[in-house]
Order: C-alpha cells, then sequence, then structure tokens
C-alpha cells in the first residue's frame, strides 16, 4: 500500500493477532466508549491503549502527524461545542457551580467543565485504538477479517477491490490533473468564482469518470468468467487461523464493553454524576 | 438505472469507493469560507448512485467515507459515515427511473437528479447526522444542527453542479440506444 493507511510493518504480539480479532476489537472498543459518557471507564481505556501501544512497537514519531492533526480537529470542536451551548453540562448534570461569571451568556460552571473534559476523554479513548488498528493491520488481510466478522464476502471483495484501486486511481488523477493544468484548467486560483472552480472540477474528473467506467467493466468481466459469486462462501488467501492471543485480546474486549453497560446501568444512565 | 449483473455493482462498489475516497482524501478545492474545502466526492456519489442504484449509492458512500476517516486516524465519526451513506441510498432510490446509457440525460432527468440530491442531502446532514451525534456523543443540539446545515447546503451546490455537469458529459459521450440507423 502507498502509504495511505500508515501500515507499519513490524514484529509483535499485536501484528501477530489476526486482522479479524483485532476488527472485532476494534469494533467493542468504540461501542462501549461510544456508549458511555462514564469518566471512571473514559480514564481507564486511554492507559489500556497506550500500555497496548508500548506492546505494538510502534513509536510516537510514527503517528505524530496523525496525533497532531487530530488534536486540533478535537480542540477546535470543544471550542465550537462551548460557543453554541455553554450551558449544556449544566442541562446534563442538573446542578450549576459558577466558576465564573465570563462574557454574556458564556459563563463557565464546573458540569459545563466537566462535560467538556468527558468529550475529550471519549476522543482520547477511541482515537488511540484506531491508529493501532490502522498502523498494525495489513490492508490486504482487511477484506478477509470483514467477511470473517460476519460482513457478506461480497462487500468484503469490494472493500478489498476499493483498498486495491486506491493507488491506482490517485495516480491516474495525478496524472489528468497535470495533463489539464497544461492545457490551462486550473483549480486553485484565488480569484476565480465557486461557480467557476466547481465546473473546472467537473470538467478534470470527466476524463476520471470514463477511465473508471472502462476499468469496471474489465474486471467485473475477469471476475465474472472467474465465476465469482458462483457459491455461498470463499477462502481468503490472507487469513490466519486463532490462536491464544486472539482469543485473550476478543474476551478482554468483550469485558469493557459488558462494563461500559453495567456502568449505564448502575449510573441509572449514560452519565456519572459526582455533583449529587 | 438498467438492471446489472450483480458482479458489476460490486465492481462498481469498490471502484466507486476508490474514487469517492481520493476525491475525498486529496482533492482539496478552497472555498470560499476559509480552512473549508468543498467535497466534490459528492457531486460523484450522486453520478455513481444513478448509474447504479441505491445499494451500490449506500455502500460507495459509506466504504468511501469510513476508509477517509481511517486514513485520518480519528477514529470513525460513525454518525458522518451512516449519513453518507444514507445520503447514496436516497439518490440512488430517487433516481431509480433514470437510465443515462438507455435514454440520455435530458431536462426532465437533470430536475429529477437535482431534487432527489436535494432532498438527499437535507435528510442526511439536515436529519440523521445531528440526531445521531446527539444521541452517540450527546452534543449540544443547537451547534450540530447548524453543522449539519452548512456542510448539507455546501454538499447541494457542489452535487448541483460537479454531478449534473459529469451526467451530462457521460450522457453525450454515451452512443444511445436506436442511435444506429439501418443503411438502404
Amino acid at each position: 500500500m502507498s502509504g495511505v493507511f500508515n501500515y507499519i510493518n513490524k514484529k509483535s504480539p499485536i501484528h501477530a493477532l489476526t486482522g479479524a480479532s483485532k476488527l472485532i476489537v476494534l469494533i467493542l472498543w468504540s461501542l462501549a466508549a461510544m456508549t458511555t459518557f462514564d469518566t471512571r471507564l473514559l480514564i481507564v481505556l486511554p492507559i489500556f491503549s497506550l500500555i497496548l501501544f508500548k506492546i505494538s512497537g510502534i513509536k510516537y514519531k510514527d503517528v505524530s502527524f496523525v496525533i497532531n492533526f487530530t488534536l486540533v480537529f478535537m480542540v477546535l470542536n470543544n471550542v465550537l461545542i462551548f460557543l453554541f451551548s455553554p450551558e449544556h453540562g449544566v442541562s446534563i448534570y442538573g446542578t450549576r457551580h459558577v466558576i465564573w461569571n465570563g462574557i454574556g451568556r458564556w459563563v463557565v460552571t464546573k458540569e459545563q467543565l466537566f462535560y467538556q473534559l468527558n468529550v475529550i476523554l471519549k476522543y482520547i479513548a477511541t482515537i488511540p485504538i484506531v491508529i493501532l488498528f490502522v498502523s498494525t493491520t495489513d490492508p490486504s488481510e482487511f477484506a478477509s477479517s470483514l467477511n470473517r466478522v460476519g460482513v457478506s464476502y461480497k462487500i468484503a471483495y469490494s472493500v478489498s477491490l476499493a483498498l486495491r484501486y486506491i493507488p491506482d486511481i490517485q495516480r491516474e488523477y495525478h496524472e489528468i490533473s497535470v495533463a489539464q493544468q497544461a492545457r490551462g484548467l486550473e483549480l486553485n486560483k484565488e480569484k476565480e468564482g465557486l461557480f467557476k472552480r466547481l465546473k473546472c472540477a467537473a470538467t478534470l474528473l470527466f476524463p476520471l469518470i470514463v477511465s473508471s467506467m472502462e476499468r469496471i467493466e474489465v474486471i467485473a468481466n475477469a471476475m465474472e468468467l472467474r465465476g465469482f459469486g458462483k457459491n455461498k462462501k470463499r477462502t481468503w488467501y490472507s487469513s490466519r487461523p486463532f490462536r491464544k492471543g486472539d482469543y485473550i485480546a476478543i474476551i478482554a474486549s468483550v469485558a469493557i464493553m459488558v462494563i461500559s453497560m453495567v456502568l449505564n446501568i448502575v449510573n441509572g444512565g449514560r452519565y456519572y454524576n459526582p455533583f449529587i | 438505472m438498467n438492471k446489472k449483473s450483480p458482479v458489476v455493482t460490486i465492481v462498481a462498489i469498490g471502484i466507486g469507493a476508490a474514487l469517492f475516497f481520493v476525491l475525498g482524501r486529496f482533492v482539496a478545492i478552497p472555498s470560499p469560507v476559509p480552512n473549508t474545502n468543498i467535497s466534490i466526492q459528492y457531486g460523484l456519489l450522486a453520478f455513481m448512485a444513478t448509474l447504479f442504484g441505491p445499494i451500490a449509492g449506500l455502500l460507495i458512500a459509506f466504504i468511501g467515507h469510513a476508509l477517509i476517516d481511517f486514513s485520518y486516524g480519528w477514529g470513525i465519526w460513525w454518525s458522518w459515515v451512516i449519513a453518507s451513506g444514507v445520503a447514496g441510498l436516497v439518490m440512488g432510490l430517487g433516481t431509480k427511473k433514470v437510465d443515462i446509457e438507455k435514454n440520455g440525460f435530458g431536462t426532465k432527468d437533470i430536475i429529477t437528479f437535482n431534487i432527489t440530491q436535494v432532498v438527499a442531502h437535507l435528510i442526511a446532514w439536515g436529519v440523521v447526522a445531528p440526531v445521531l451525534d446527539i444521541l452517540i456523543y450527546s452534543e449540544p443540539a443547537n451547534k450540530v444542527f447548524l453543522q449539519g446545515l452548512v456542510g448539507g447546503i455546501a454538499n447541494i451546490v457542489t452535487t448541483a453542479i460537479v454531478g449534473t455537469l459529469l451526467a451530462v458529459a457521460f450522457a453525450a459521450a454515451k452512443p444511445k440506444a436506436g442511435s444506429l440507423k439501418k443503411e438502404n
């Protein structure tokens, strides 16, 4: 893969897990982090993911770009939340402890800060596990993993085709855009109006669409000739049998999911409320 | 859309998702608003959904968008990925009667195409994305609805221009059914 997905090939217990079990962990982990707003669990999850990072041998500098990028996104989102709804935390937790009277309606309350802390923790709980998944799972194993966790093999094959053709289409797009620029078509001219720019984009896209349609026909014919879709099941070259580590990973992530659900019941809702 | 072999649909989903990904990830057209880019992938999505149907539209958008999120590594923002899929689905459902390859893309088709895409974007960004944001991430309602509305309107304009132009150009390049006449 052309580095788009940042797969880093190393030898570690996490790389040795099958793609399917890593996908299950990813799904259950993000589901658990998505459903809960319990601060205690949201603090534990990032600590776990840091430990997993350590085990995987992926270094901070390998993924620093992604992390910085995400941090900016996270800060922006939090600023927006505060600007739009400074009393959101109060309406969730039901109490109101003012820290600073602020400007106009933007009053800083303990509840709002606590709510936004939870939002940040939610990011920190899910993002590392996604980065870990992407950097330790071979893209060519990804499609077979999807099939393994129950997605129909036809759809899994679509995903596999997409991953296979992204670099090709990327290269082709670049060639077309350079060729069109040589003929005087420009996308980034600051002076041009929005309509003109979009029109240029369509002109640029058209050769790409035509060649992609041809590509679809060729690939579909080749697959049909080989009898694709005839049987209900399909085997994958890259799929591996489950080992001990896979079972441990799956059981651990099921446990996290269960804890998250139990906490939802114990707290009588999704929020852990320290104010009462 | 006309009837196609299931294998063609599967391949169209794969290639469509790859196109969606490349356009969404690497093609940045700066918009008048600073720091925001125009997502021309939705113009492509409307075109592909018209050609290959609702299921293809749904999966192209869903897979393409999920891969974009994966490659950025900010986690998968499920609410928006699902909203993209819904947009693709509605685009395919509304344009079932439009058959570019057989009948070309006339004025009536252009109107159907654009009404469908406006409805699709309104449902996806005006309803699905904000409601899921509230349910999953418990974000404040006024923030997510405004975000959805701004994104939705930008996508409607983009799809109206890029999608329509693509479909018109594609129809013009394709020989229509019955365009050959027998010579005497």
